[in-house]
């Protein structure tokens, strides 16, 4: 019986090895101008991102 | 830690330091809530109580779907433990000094006398001004000189109605296009515009250099005119709709955002959304309105319930409307669950007063164009760069283990601390939070999450 499903996610803790380049957007500035949150931006790093 | 939810048919787990998500049924739902208070044969015990027997579980499915959560816990996706905090400062640090984004206050002055713009009519508290090609060209310079090995250089051509100062956009554009092979970089541009003055030769522009468009458009023609009016009193709903859709036919499927605002005469706003969609715009965004306390438009306490409910109510059509092969975007539930932003990114905060500032039409610098016109916060100028050393380090210093609130919120690593320029306006000071925006974001997370849950689930190519 399949009590869990583990969605495909990426690994923060892996993350923390190659992440850092600071190449994504930097602030809300580019969309909504008044809130700003990190879950909907994109990583840069197409190298490291796996 | 551990956040679960149940919603959209759905029980979710958010494993919060690993970033894992799980979908779970109730045993396991149960088995995770209590798993760390209490030992394995008294949940055990407790769990086969509640059922054993029901839908056919036996004693053997409660104590393997115990054993799927050590193994989770085992393999790190469970009950992972906070280790980023000495972190926290590192991202900021390591680029102390490089900037890669600029908000250009290309014009401060407007063609509509909105009354709940937080730029006060596109003034900033001071006075009516554009930006001259030689401030705006500097700026360019000064993004380029400042900029380090970062390649991506993003500029946003705002206001007040960036589109009043046109000829000085294309000409700082047509300058950054010449510049940026020889320099490395590549510049993104971003428009905000009221769309007023939206023609065919600023479709064109826009759609060959803007990377986004963002749109201003509040959905219901009743609700957008409340506001969204010129200085004889007129709403502009009926002169931008057939600009906008126009430019966002020509655009081709470029990135653009229909931003509406909603504030308390419209905390039913799914309606607005639905409007925008009845219009043909599917790249959708609505943000709560960002106001003085006491101003007519804020949000209120009675506000709140009916705005989450709406939030709900959003995701469950957005899932609809995906399966009738309609979908739209709504830029709050963007989430990317394999390829978001990295933990650096998540624990660091906004780039507002480090890596991203505001250039007003004289060159001054500030944090970000919320800050604009609060002249304790200007950071310095183009000219002679940052000079208010002091005000930057409070900004570098802002991250989400600087927040004592934010310290045991599920969400930290989703919105990582917020917004310094909501936080400070809500409690004088850029560390606080604005727990009302808390409230809004924590619900717009379990939504986006619930959404890419179904997707995979039910659509897992």
């Amino acid at each position: 019986m399949k009590h869990i499903q583990t969605l495909e996610t990426r690994n923060l803790c892996d993350s923390a090895k190659n992440g850092g380049c600071g190449e994504c957007q930097t602030s809300c500035q580019s969309a909504c101008k008044t809130s700003c949150g990190i879950a909907n931006q994109q990583c840069e790093n197409t190298t490291e991102n796996k | 830690m551990i956040h679960q939810y149940k919603l959209g048919g759905l029980n979710i787990v958010l494993d919060i330091c690993s970033g894992s998500v799980h979908v779970v049924d109730e045993v396991a739902y149960d088995i995770i809530a209590e798993f760390e208070q209490k030992s394995r044969e008294e949940l055990l015990a407790e769990i086969k109580i509640r059922y054993v027997g029901k839908d056919g579980i036996t004693e053997e499915d409660v104590e393997e779907c115990y054993d799927q959560v050590v193994s989770l816990k085992k393999s790190n996706k469970l009950f992972t433990p906070d280790t980023f905090a000495p972190m926290a400062g590192e991202l900021k640090q390591k680029t102390g000094g490089v900037i890669k984004a600029l908000c250009l206050h290309v014009a401060h002055t407007c063609n509509l006398n909105c009354s709940y713009c937080f730029a006060s009519q596109g003034k900033y508290h001071g006075e009516r001004a554009v930006m001259s090609f030689e401030v705006g060209k500097r700026a360019l310079d000064f993004l380029i000189e400042n900029s380090g090995t970062r390649r991506n250089l993003e500029v946003d051509f705002f206001g007040g109605e960036p589109l009043m100062n046109f000829d000085v956009v294309k000409e700082l554009v047509a300058y950054a296009r010449r510049v940026e092979k020889e320099k490395g970089k590549i510049f993104r541009f971003t428009l905000t515009t009221n769309g007023l003055q939206i023609n065919d030769d600023v479709i064109e522009f826009a759609n060959r250099e803007m990377s986004n468009v963002v749109l201003s458009l509040d959905g219901r023609k009743e609700i957008h005119d409340r506001y969204r009016v010129d200085y004889a009193g007129n709403g502009s709903w009926e002169r931008i709709v057939p600009k906008f859709q126009k430019l966002v036919e020509a655009r081709g499927g470029k990135n653009y955002y229909m931003r509406g605002t909603f504030t308390h005469a419209n905390p039913d706003f799914l309606k607005d959304i639905q409007t925008m969609l009845d219009l043909g715009f599917t790249e959708l965004s609505m943000e709560p309105v960002v106001c003085a306390a006491g101003d007519p438009s804020e949000l209120t306490a009675d506000d709140l319930p009916i705005v989450l409910e709406q939030y709900e109510k959003l995701a469950e059509l957005m899932i609809q409307r995906r399966r009738e092969g309609r979908p739209f975007t709504f830029y709050h539930y963007m989430i990317d669950l394999s390829g978001g932003p990295c933990i650096y990114k998540r624990i660091s905060g906004c780039g507002s007063g480090t890596e991203y500032m505001a250039v007003t039409p004289w060159g001054d610098l500030y944090p970000c164009h919320q800050f604009v016109g609060e002249e304790k916060f200007c950071l310095g100028n183009i000219w002679d760069g940052v000079t208010n050393t002091a005000t930057q380090k409070d900004f570098a210093s802002c991250n989400v283990y600087a927040r004592p609130d934010c310290a045991d919120c599920w969400a930290k690593l989703y919105c990582s601390g917020g917004c310094a320029a909501n936080a400070y306006h809500a409690t004088g000071s850029v560390r606080g939070v604005y727990e009302y925006g808390c409230k809004l974001f924590r619900k717009r997370m379990e939504c986006a999450i619930m959404v890419a849950a179904s997707e995979r689930l039910n659509d897992p190519s």
